[in-house]
């Protein structure tokens, strides 16, 4: 567990209220120059609700830089079918096909969460999102809830359904204090609904084509609208599929908003052959960064796309995106370990400098005066922190960030394959790699080789370890303010 | 009669286990079993064999003979 070059982390809790708050978050009720995940204004949202997100990990682009939360696998079990999934592979609600997670029981999830609670004192979250569906086996989850919470009373709880069963356990999910659910909604006509869903398992009976995809979208807008009358932070999370929904998330959108939703996010279908889904083995695609873009862009209007989702492994432990999922396997876990409030308290401490240093490095970054106002996309390897502080060959996502003379900002996350795996280069990785930065002009890395720098250079893409372990908007302001420096003097 | 599961196609999400109104269902090893003795196919409680309808996985829970 040697992570030396990540700013030493622990976990959240609420921030103080009447402490003047340092985070880069706090920019946002102007409602722009910020760079957090919900960037809409605080105008638009009720106060209790913004109180929630802000320093909520998988939400706010700040906190998430410095907590961390993790899911535990208990809920194999699932009563809808996506043509997304292979049921012998994880849901891709809030997970990735192809990677298979381990089985926990509710007593099992509760030790594994005590151990990652003792090593990682960042862990602030905690979430039941599947493989299958966390509603589908309902007793089971908030069995599971209830032993955590008892062992560790500070850590928030969250759950990711499909809302089938939702309208069902919604009073027992507030009474639970459950404050955060995420609900996959892919549709709002069931003709489209159709395409995605062949069957639901409802009401002790299987439902087929048209009916299916009714039923399940009167459940999730009934769902829906009761969790947000209860006040319970509601995000919907829509899985893009070109050429099925693309042109509907927009109507979906609309419909979640309007019934109280925070939060829409779309993530792409990931779709492959390999994993043997109907939508892998029809030929369906997944979006190209550039048409995920576009979609995020047009619903955009209302500013509050989680861009940060990295629909993380159901099993990841650690800080988001950062995946230490295999240092707390199953077979690892004998016993509980003694969990300590005090190095949290510690870690708090050193978040709230941390926060406080990375926005007065993002102020102090100089700007050109003038340049031209062509934003420029640059990529970020980070393994959290707010710092660029990963090895461009073990990158698995990049931050894009979109740099202007107004400063820089977080867009969006793009994944990627690990290319290099213990030295070894694969090329078709890489290429998977430069797919990935598709429209960028900078990669900002704490590393590089003389190879892959090359490959970069001949796409036109600069890739640059300068910056190495420093505060990612300051550096790439700072780059972005050289690079114009540079050109202006090269056609002088 | 009874109904039983194959094996080597169960993936073992135990989604049958819970809808089971005979608690006849359990996990064995990675995937599950039905004890013939106890399953009724669901007689008496619904139309449909419920661990039949709530199988993600096709041809996998079958007619025992
Ligand atoms: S048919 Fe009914 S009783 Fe028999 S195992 Fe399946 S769910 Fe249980
Ligand atoms: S529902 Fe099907 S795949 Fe799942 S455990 Fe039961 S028999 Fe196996």
């Amino acid at each position: 567990m040697t992570d030396s070059n990540i700013v030493p982390l622990s976990s959240i809790t609420r921030v103080d209220p009447a402490k003047p708050r340092l985070s880069g978050c706090s920019a946002k009720s102007n409602g722009k120059a910020t760079s957090c995940g919900s960037s809409a204004g605080q105008d638009d949202l009720p106060e209790a609700v913004w109180n929630k997100i802000q320093d909520h990990p998988c939400y706010s682009e700040d906190a998430h830089h410095y907590f961390a939360r993790m899911h535990v696998a208990v809920a194999p079990a699932c009563n809808i079918q996506c043509n997304y999934c292979n049921r012998k592979y994880d849901c891709s609600n809030e997970s990735r096909p192809g990677v298979v997670s381990e089985k926990l029981s509710a007593e099992q999830a509760a030790l594994k969460v005590m151990a990652v609670a003792a090593e990682v004192p960042q862990l602030s979250v905690v979430g039941i999102a599947g493989p299958g569906d966390a509603l589908a086996n309902a007793p089971k989850t908030f069995h599971t809830f209830d032993l955590i919470h008892a062992a560790l009373p500070h850590v928030k709880l969250c759950l990711s359904t499909n809302g089938l069963a939702l309208p069902d356990h919604v009073e027992q999910i507030a009474a639970m204090g459950i404050d955060h659910v995420t609900i996959t909604i892919n549709m709002v006509d069931p003709e489209i609904g159709a395409q995605i869903y062949p069957w639901i398992f409802f009401r002790h009976k299987r439902w087929e084509g048209l009916e299916a995809a009714q039923i399940l979208h009167e459940r999730q807008m009934e769902g829906l609208e009761a969790l947000t009358a209860k006040g319970i932070l509601v995000k919907v999370n829509s899985v893009l599929i070109p050429g099925i929904n693309d042109q509907h998330l927009v109507e979906v959108n609309k419909a979640v908003r309007s019934r109280g939703a925070f939060l829409h996010n779309v993530m792409p279908l990931i779709s492959d052959p390999a994993h043997g889904t109907h939508f892998g083995l029809t030929g369906q695609r997944g979006p190209t960064p550039n048409e995920l873009r576009a979609v995020q862009d047009s619903l955009g209007g209302d500013a509050k796309l989680m861009r940060h989702c990295r629909q993380c492994r159901a099993d990841a432990v650690g800080l988001l995106g950062e995946d230490r999922g295999a240092e707390f396997s199953l077979d690892k876990l004998t016993e509980a370990k003694p969990y300590d409030p005090k190095k949290r308290e510690m870690y708090l401490e050193v978040v709230e400098r941390e926060r406080g240093d990375r926005q007065k490095a993002k102020e102090m970054a100089q700007m050109p005066e003038k340049i031209e106002e062509t934003p420029v996309l640059v990529a970020i390897a980070t393994k959290g922190g707010g710092r660029i502080n990963q090895h461009f060959g073990h990158a698995t996502e990049f931050q894009i960030f979109e740099v202007t003379s107004a400063g820089a900002k977080f867009i969006s996350h793009r994944r990627t394959d690990k290319y290099c795996v213990g030295g070894t280069d694969n090329s078709d990785a890489m290429a998977t790699t430069i797919a990935a930065l598709e429209g960028v002009a900078a990669v900002l890395c704490a590393k590089i080789g003389d190879k892959p720098k090359q490959r970069l250079a001949d796409m036109g893409i600069i890739a640059s370890d300068q910056y190495a372990f420093e505060y990612i908007e300051a550096s790439a302001i700072t780059w972005y303010a050289t690079r114009n420096a540079c050109d202006v003097a090269a056609s002088a | 009669m009874a109904y039983k599961i194959v094996e080597k196609n169960c993936t073992g999400c135990g989604a049958c286990e819970f809808e089971c109104p005979n608690k006849a269902i359990k996990e064995k090893g990675a995937a599950f079993v039905i004890d013939p003795k106890k399953c009724t196919e669901c007689a008496g409680f619904f139309d449909t064999p419920q661990c039949v309808a709530a199988c993600p996985v096709p041809k996998t829970v079958v007619m025992a003979f």
